[in-house]
This record gives structure tokens, sequence and C-alpha cells, in this order.
């Protein structure tokens, strides 16, 4: 029996990976969890040149979830490379770099940059609001999807999971395009997107209104997005959306999921991803599997 | 272990919606860290950032005020409940600049908590600081302060006790040659305008909604004068008062 298993043709030693923006850069949390246990670890969101990130409050809780407007802060991908890149490649997980952008052109010198720069997996967050088209999501629309995934592709020739947006409007439309525009994977959901009012204010809680949802609350909702889509493409999809424990993981493996992504609930647990690796190979040694890949839906 | 579940020791109600927790712990904290906490099976996604009080051998003591329903979760524990608590996190007072030094401690109602271990540990140093607290109404757990401390003074808005007013009226900066502060943020704002002016420099332990307390989500910041992000956990949360943009 082993939780090893491959990602896009990277071995892992188990389908558990940090999701973007939850981890920093998995040195951050190296003081509280052993690390070197993760199968990979998804990069704080990067974009071209630095940014700060939003003003305001940029964190709201809410019943089984939080809202975040963090805003993609970030030190730009030169930064990362020359300085928390290396950092990480000595924590031992797989290394995901998380890309963003707010337009064709800023996507594609990042990944351009990235592409020699020794990561184990380009995660492209297409859930970024596209500046020149008055900030609406490269990810609600096929079509400009499509562009960026595409434009992307010609510079960056190694492994590349394309995130998608559970705003997109026919989520399995939205796969099936991306796959078509050069994905070799896909990650879903990235957050909802929900807002929040400070009732004594009088005033929603965030600058820019909405802001993005994760935690459990999102899981249910993750978990029909991916399920929908494992049956429509065929290339490996990663789960995540809220999964706390290892029941959660289970389900998104069932569901068809190569691997899955923890984020939020390492807030609440420091220890959770560790929790999860451990009763996912309890669960596999129950039921006799010897792969990841035997965790299938009974026919 | 730095993240580990622990049993209550004991909690009670030591002020109006102010409460003193104490958890065991092993691992050993600076003056001015912090902790997160949250009750086992919480209904609640995040835990809470809680400054720590005291520290005794293996007792770590924390003083909160009931504000939302995270601390009033926590207010609702009883001895032999378990926590999650995580910690110490962030940097702590910076005692090696205090040594022989004239230290004033000034601490605004619930931020009175991170205070008490700095007075603890200049006293131990042969230099006991200053202490100036105030309150809205009643004080609280200024007899916790009072044997550590050199000349400890309240103030209340009210007047219930102490001087009639607001704790800025009741020191100097000058006659002091450095100042730590905690409280609500216009009253950390009027300290360190008041430290400034008398060019006495003045560090501020500062609160903010977390959600991971070291240092990954970046939902914590802060802003400088420079408008560079900084992260109130793990750059902090204590920062000198010079540097942070308190209208940000």
């Amino acid at each position: 029996m082993t939780l090893e298993t491959k990602l896009l043709g990277v071995t892992l030693k188990n389908p558990v990976l940090m999701a973007s923006g939850t981890f920093g850069f998995g040195e951050e949390y190296a003081g509280y969890l052993d690390v070197s246990r993760l199968g990979g670890i998804c990069s704080k969101g990067l974009t071209l040149h630095p940014r700060e990130g939003n003003y305001g409050p940029r964190m709201w809780e809410t019943p089984a979830g939080m809202l975040n407007s963090v805003g993609l802060q970030n030190p730009g991908v030169e930064h990362f490379i020359r300085h928390e890149l290396p950092g990480m490649r000595g924590l031992g997980p797989a290394i995901i770099a998380n890309l963003g952008g707010g337009t064709i052109e800023e996507y594609v010198e990042g990944a351009r940059l990235l592409n020699s720069a020794g990561i184990d997996i380009l995660e492209l967050n297409i859930s970024c609001p596209n500046v020149k088209e008055g900030g609406a999501n490269f990810g609600l629309k096929p079509a400009i999807a499509t562009q960026v995934v595409s434009a992307v592709r010609k510079v960056f020739s190694g492994p590349m999971l394309v995130k998608l947006s559970p705003g997109a409007e026919n989520i399995v439309e939205m796969a099936k395009a991306c796959r078509q525009a050069g994905a070799d994977g896909l990650s879903l959901i990235n957050t909802l997107l929900g807002m929040a009012i400070d009732v004594e204010q009088r005033k929603p809680v965030f600058r820019n209104i909405a802001a993005g949802l994760s935690g459990p609350a999102v899981r249910p909702v993750a978990l029909r997005m991916v399920y929908d889509v494992v049956r429509a493409v065929d290339c490996p999809v990663v789960g995540l959306g809220g999964i706390a424990t290892w029941r959660d993981a289970v389900e998104f493996l069932l569901a068809g999921a190569a691997a899955v992504q923890v984020g939020t609930a390492v807030f609440q647990n420091p220890e959770a991803p560790l929790e999860i690796i451990d009763g996912l190979q309890r669960y596999m040694e129950r039921h006799g599997f010897e792969h990841i890949s035997d965790i299938r839906l009974k026919k | 272990m730095p993240s580990e579940m622990v049993t209550v020791r004991s909690n009670q109600e030591v002020g109006e919606d102010v409460f003193e927790m104490r958890l065991p712990s092993s691992v050993p904290a600076k003056p001015g860290q912090f902790y997160m906490l949250r009750r086992e099976g919480s209904a609640l996604l995040l835990p809470r950032a809680i400054s720590l009080c005291n520290q005794e051998e293996d007792t770590l003591t924390f003083l909160y005020k009931v504000v939302g329903e995270g601390t009033a979760e926590l207010s609702n524990m009883k001895p032999g409940d378990k926590l999650r608590l995580t910690g110490p996190l962030g940097n702590g007072w910076p005692l090696e600049e205090l040594s022989g030094k004239r230290v004033l401690l000034v601490g605004g109602g619930i931020g009175i908590a991170p205070l008490l271990l700095a007075a603890k540990a200049l006293r131990q140093q042969g230099n006991p600081a200053d202490c100036c607290l105030g309150f809205p109404h009643q004080p609280f757990y200024q007899e916790a302060f009072q044997p550590d401390c050199g000349a400890l003074s309240i103030a209340t808005e009210s007047g219930v006790a102490g001087h009639k007013g607001l704790v800025t009226q009741l020191f100097d900066p000058a006659d002091y040659e450095i100042v730590l502060c905690c409280g609500p943020t216009p009253m950390m704002k009027a300290v360190v305008a008041l430290c400034k002016a008398a060019g006495t420099p003045v560090w501020v332990s500062l609160e903010n909604r977390m959600a991971c307390g070291v240092g990954a989500c970046l939902v914590c910041t802060c802003s400088d004068h420079q408008g560079k992000n900084r992260r109130t956990c793990k750059d902090g949360p204590i920062f000198r008062g010079e540097e942070i943009n308190f209208d940000a």
C-alpha cells in the first residue's frame, strides 16, 4: 500500500497539497507541522510584478467559512524565484507555483520566467480581474480563459494545472475549453464570491465589497463541480474547497480527483494536513486499496 | 509542541466582560507574544488570537474581553474543557532595548494584558517600570500590576477610580526613555503622538483579525508610513509606534 502517486508526471509522496494563499511559501509553517510530509505546496499567488494587495479589512469569518480580500499581495515572480523558491525547495514537497495576472501579457511574462525556474508544476490562476476588460474575471467565459491558457502554453513547457473559478458560467464547458487550450490538468474550485456587511458601522466589510469565500461552507459546491468536471475531461483533476478532514479528502478522491488541496483548514488546526494524510492511509488499509487511484466510487 | 490540545485549568470573570483563563504549557514564551486559541469541536472556523498576560512555571494566563462570538465561546469554557493552543507566536517586546532605561508602560482596557509580563521582566532586571492604566469604567487586574511596577497610576473615563479622564493625561513621555503601549487604536495613536513630540521612542502592541497567526495568509496586515504592509502576526504584534500608519 502506498500513498505515493503521480500528478502530471510529477511524483508526490501523497496526494495532499497545500492550497495557494493559505500556506505562504511553506517556510512560515515549518515550525508548526512537519512540512516535509506534505505531497506538495502551492505557492502564494504570484504576479509578474510585486503587489501590496488590498487596503482595509482583509478577512471576515462566516458560518463554516471565511471571506478574504487579500488582493494577491505577493513579492512578484522574480523575487519568488530568487528568494522564496530556494527555501521552498529545501522543504521536500513538490513545488507548485501559482501564477495570476492582470493582463495576458503579464501572465505570459510571468510564465516565461517560471519556465526555467525549476518548479515542479505551474498552477494558473485564471480567477484574476482582467484589467483591460473592466476587471471582469478571466475565468468566467471560456473564450477569455482560452486566450490566457493558450498564450501561457506557448511559453511554459512544464506540467500545467489551470485553477478554475466556481463563478464560471458553465464549469464543465470552462474545463473543456482550458483542457483544449493546453492545460495538462485542472484544479478546482477557487473561492466563491461573497460579501459581508458590518451592521454596527452599516457599511460593507470590504472596500471591494465582494471577497472570496473558503472553508467547509463551499465544500459541497466544490465536490459537485469536481464530480462533473472529472466526467467531462480526459485529464487529472485536483479537488479543493473546504477540505478539513480525511473523510472530506476521500470524498473528492471518490469523485475522481487525482489529488486534493487543503487550505483554510490549516488555520483552524496546523496539523490538519498531516491528520488528513494519516486518515487517508488508514482508510486505504481498511479498504485494501493499494494505490490512490484505487479509490473510486462503487459501480 | 507549538500546537496542541490542552485542558483549561481555570476560567473566571475578573471584570465586566473580562475573563482570565489559565492553561498549561511547557514551551516558554516571551513577554508580548500571543497564542491562537480554539475550543475543541467549536462550530466557529477560526481560532482567536489572544495575548499572553502571564506565565508562571507551566501555567499560561490569558486575559481577554468578550467582544464577539469567539471570545464569548472562550468565556463559557469550564476547567477540564479542551482547546487547541498554538503558540507562542509573534515577536514580543524588545526587552533587550529596555535594560537600564526609564520605562513607562501605558495600557488601555483589555490592552493592559500584554504589559504585565513586561512589567515583571523589568522588575526582575531591578529596573521596575512606571505604569499608567486607563479604563472606561471599573478598573480590573490593576492589583496584578501593583507588585511589579514602580509608580502605578489609574485613569477611568467615568471617574469611578483614579484620575477622571484619559490615560494620556497621567504622564509626560519626556520623563521616560522608552514607552510600551497597548490599548484601543485611538489611544495608541494619541500616545504615539505624545511620545513623538517628546522625542521618546514608543513600542505598540497591535491587534487584528487573524487566520493563520504565522505570517502565511496575509489577512492581518497593517500599514507603515511608506505604505508597506506589515504582518501583525509575524512582523509584530509589537512595532515601533512611529512606523505604523494608524489611519491606513
